[in-house]
């Protein structure tokens, strides 16, 4: 249940485009179109976890993003399914490179519940997302090297600077010219197996953002997937601050219950 | 009236609401927001004793949840119908919680300024840092419910009470006022056996706690104060309580009943990040008032208590947490010299650890959890091993156990020892 966490986004992403950039400079780019459009962010999410054997289980929930100082943002997740969920929240405060701030609200007991930082490459909810997946990755954790251009897309090869912080060995990006959008995210594992793939299926702009409508993140070892469709997606609500704190968990907001 | 008479009348609303989801009535349920779950459990003891049956728990319940929000105000109604073939008593007791309907919430939230929150009527109430542990929480918990395997959710006892909320710059405030005093659901013998110091044994059924319950409107009442803020990533808040203890730790020798003598409560907490974990340190002052000097051997000294705690994640969807607690009893000479011939004796400083060990399997659909409370200085210990599995979205299956033990009989866990039980229990949420 702890990691109810931040879901998010791989929605939010809007497009700059560039001439002859650097991969850094691509990388850095997507990352803003994908993580940090408009000042604020809402939508609904409706997760679909599909495990190897045929079995379904879902998800629903709203989220709400605001960017505050620097690169640092703020999360709001309200859980309306499945029903042992419902009405429990989560609250972000995402520090780029720190660790988070999150809270859990349980309100059967109405309980503010502190979650100690935790590992972001394990299952966000049980799916097949990782919390890192949703609330991004530091850009300064890996290093880019652009393997290949074509028309309209870049591919980036990312290898941790710290190889025993993660599972994987390396991981190829396909990001998108005209949205700047990361396409496609394929993983490797320490044996060299192409083991996890994660990928934008729907692309609409949405207030001239483009944005991911539908996400798909697949262990192919396992033969489990997980899809997420966005809908009711708007940017510069006017979200305040305050906001994200205790008094909004006690009393959900009206952008989150609706 | 046969409990379980009911049962058929909740097994045909449990089933008739997820059905109609898929059904006309969607649209119904969905304007009335109704939710709930349908949670049949049971449990053995694991001794027997011979002043309580041997059925721990068996219950089954229907808990319907009803929101509504609308522009200016929100409405919460939740309750619980219960089908308990343990309990004696079937008749319906809001206060203590028994009978066949429990009220959990039914309250209205206002925002009359951009800058208040006031909420009225049945609510749960919690706050503080520990983890099943609590200091300047002096909102009522359910014993009875934690110790026979309910749901952790039914440890917090609903308050009648009216809480505001006021959110300057600087920080919050919170004032929460209870007209008619709101006590724990203690253990008081009657389906969980408990230390009797006047009989010097544990007692039962055979010797159910007579108490002086505190019930006067605006004389027995309650106010509990808090003021937090956070500081970067760092929650600290100062805490008050002008109330009662909130079990009937007092004893009035006239009446031979025991009682709820007053008591006040300041304290302090902090909680932050530290070494890739979360720290916490909680202070509280309990002003025992009917026994400023300690020398009453019927009303308890005031104390000083202290817990120290620290979570972190080891990865693989595995958290371990500890805490440190520790109640001082202040004016200890005072309390030792009017100690009555007999009676046992209780340490200056009760020291007491817990450990929770929390891991999640199966696309963390299993949850494996243990928590333990362990008390050197009191030589008894509390054990609370679970497991939890998600069968589907809707359905889920659990187990688990509750063992106490210790070296004597009167000391808080080990008063309990034959009350260990083990449970299971099966859940339908909709």
């Amino acid at each position: 249940m702890k990691r109810y966490g931040i879901l998010v986004l791989l929605l939010l992403w809007p497009a700059l485009a560039l001439a002859a950039p650097s991969a850094d400079e691509i990388v850095a780019r997507a990352n803003k179109a994908a993580y940090y459009a408009g000042k604020d962010g809402q939508a609904e999410v409706k997760m679909t976890i599909y495990d190897a054997h045929g079995g379904t289980r879902r998800r629903e929930f709203s989220i709400l993003r605001l960017n505050v100082a620097g690169e640092d943002q703020k999360f709001y997740v309200y859980f309306k399914k499945p029903s042992d969920v419902r009405k429990m929240a989560f609250l972000v405060w995402k520090h780029v490179g720190g660790d988070d701030d999150r809270w859990l609200w349980l309100p059967a007991l109405n309980l503010k519940k502190r979650i100690a930082p935790g590992d972001k490459r394990t299952s966000f909810v049980g799916s097949d997302f990782f919390y890192e997946d949703v609330s991004g990755r530091g850009l300064e954790e890996d290093v880019h090297q652009l393997v290949k251009e074509t028309d309209d897309q870049w591919v980036i090869k990312n290898t941790p600077r710290d190889p025993d912080s993660v599972e994987f060995s390396w991981y190829q990006v396909w990001i998108d010219k005209a949205t700047s959008l990361p396409v496609k995210a394929e993983y490797y594992d320490k044996e060299g197996r192409l083991y996890r793939r994660v990928s934008a299926e729907k692309i609409e702009t949405i207030q001239g953002h483009p944005t991911v409508v539908e996400a798909v993140a697949e262990d192919l070892l396992a033969g489990t997937r997980t899809v997420n469709r966005f809908s009711k997606v708007k940017y510069d609500i006017g979200l305040k601050e305050r906001l994200f704190t205790e008094r909004f968990l006690r009393r959900p907001p009206r952008e989150v219950t609706r | 009236m046969n409990p379980w008479g009911l049962l058929p009348v909740l097994l045909l609303l449990a089933g008739l609401m997820p059905g109609s989801v898929s059904t006309a009535r969607a649209g119904l349920l969905d304007d009335v927001d109704l939710h709930g779950f349908f949670d049949t459990r049971a449990g053995i003891r694991t001794t027997s004793d011979v002043t309580q049956r041997q059925t721990s728990l068996l219950e089954s319940r229907l808990q319907l949840d009803s929101l509504y929000q609308g522009d200016a105000l929100t409405l919460q109604l939740r309750g619980d119908f219960i089908a308990d073939d343990v309990e004696q008593d079937r008749s319906i007791d809001l206060e203590q919680g028994r009978g066949w309907f429990d009220l959990r919430e039914a309250n209205l939230l206002v925002s009359p300024t951009d800058w208040m929150d006031l909420k009225v009527g049945r609510q749960i109430l919690t706050w503080g840092t520990g983890d099943l542990l609590f200091l300047n929480d002096l909102f009522p918990k359910d014993w009875q419910a934690f110790f026979i395997g309910r749901d952790v959710e039914y440890l917090k006892a609903p308050s009648d009470a009216v809480m505001a909320s006021f959110f300057p710059e600087w920080g919050t405030i919170d004032v929460v006022y209870t007209p008619s005093f709101d006590a724990d659901r203690y253990i008081r013998g009657e389906r969980l056996s408990y230390y009797n110091p006047l009989l010097g044994r544990t007692a039962g059924r055979d010797a159910v706690a007579r108490v002086d319950e505190r019930n006067g409107w605006f004389s027995d009442d309650e106010l509990s104060l808090r003021f937090s803020r956070n500081i970067g990533s760092f929650e600290t808040a100062l805490y008050g309580y002008l109330g009662y203890w909130k079990s009937p730790v007092g004893f009035d020798p006239g009446s031979a009943r025991n009682t709820f003598p007053r008591l006040n409560v300041w304290g302090a907490s902090l909680r932050g990040p530290l070494a890739e974990g979360i720290a916490n340190l909680e202070l509280s002052w309990y002003d025992s008032r009917d026994d400023r000097g300690g020398n009453d051997p019927f009303v308890p000294n005031s104390e000083q208590r202290l817990l120290l705690g620290y979570e972190r994640d080891l990865g693989h969807d595995l958290t371990v947490g500890v805490q440190y607690y520790l109640e001082h009893l202040v004016d200890y000479s005072a309390y030792r010299n009017s100690l009555p011939a007999g009676m046992p004796e209780r340490d200056e400083n009760r020291h007491l650890f817990t450990l929770r060990l929390t891991k999640l399997l199966l696309n963390q659909n299993l949850t494996l959890s243990f928590f333990a409370y362990l008390s050197p200085s009191d030589r008894d210990f509390y054990l609370r091993p679970k497991a939890s599995y998600k069968l589907t979205d809707n359905w889920r299956l659990s187990g688990g156990a509750n063992f106490f033990g210790g070296s004597d009989d009167h000391t808080f866990f080990g008063q309990f020892e034959n009350n260990s039980n083990v449970y299971a229990a099966l859940r339908y949420s909709f």
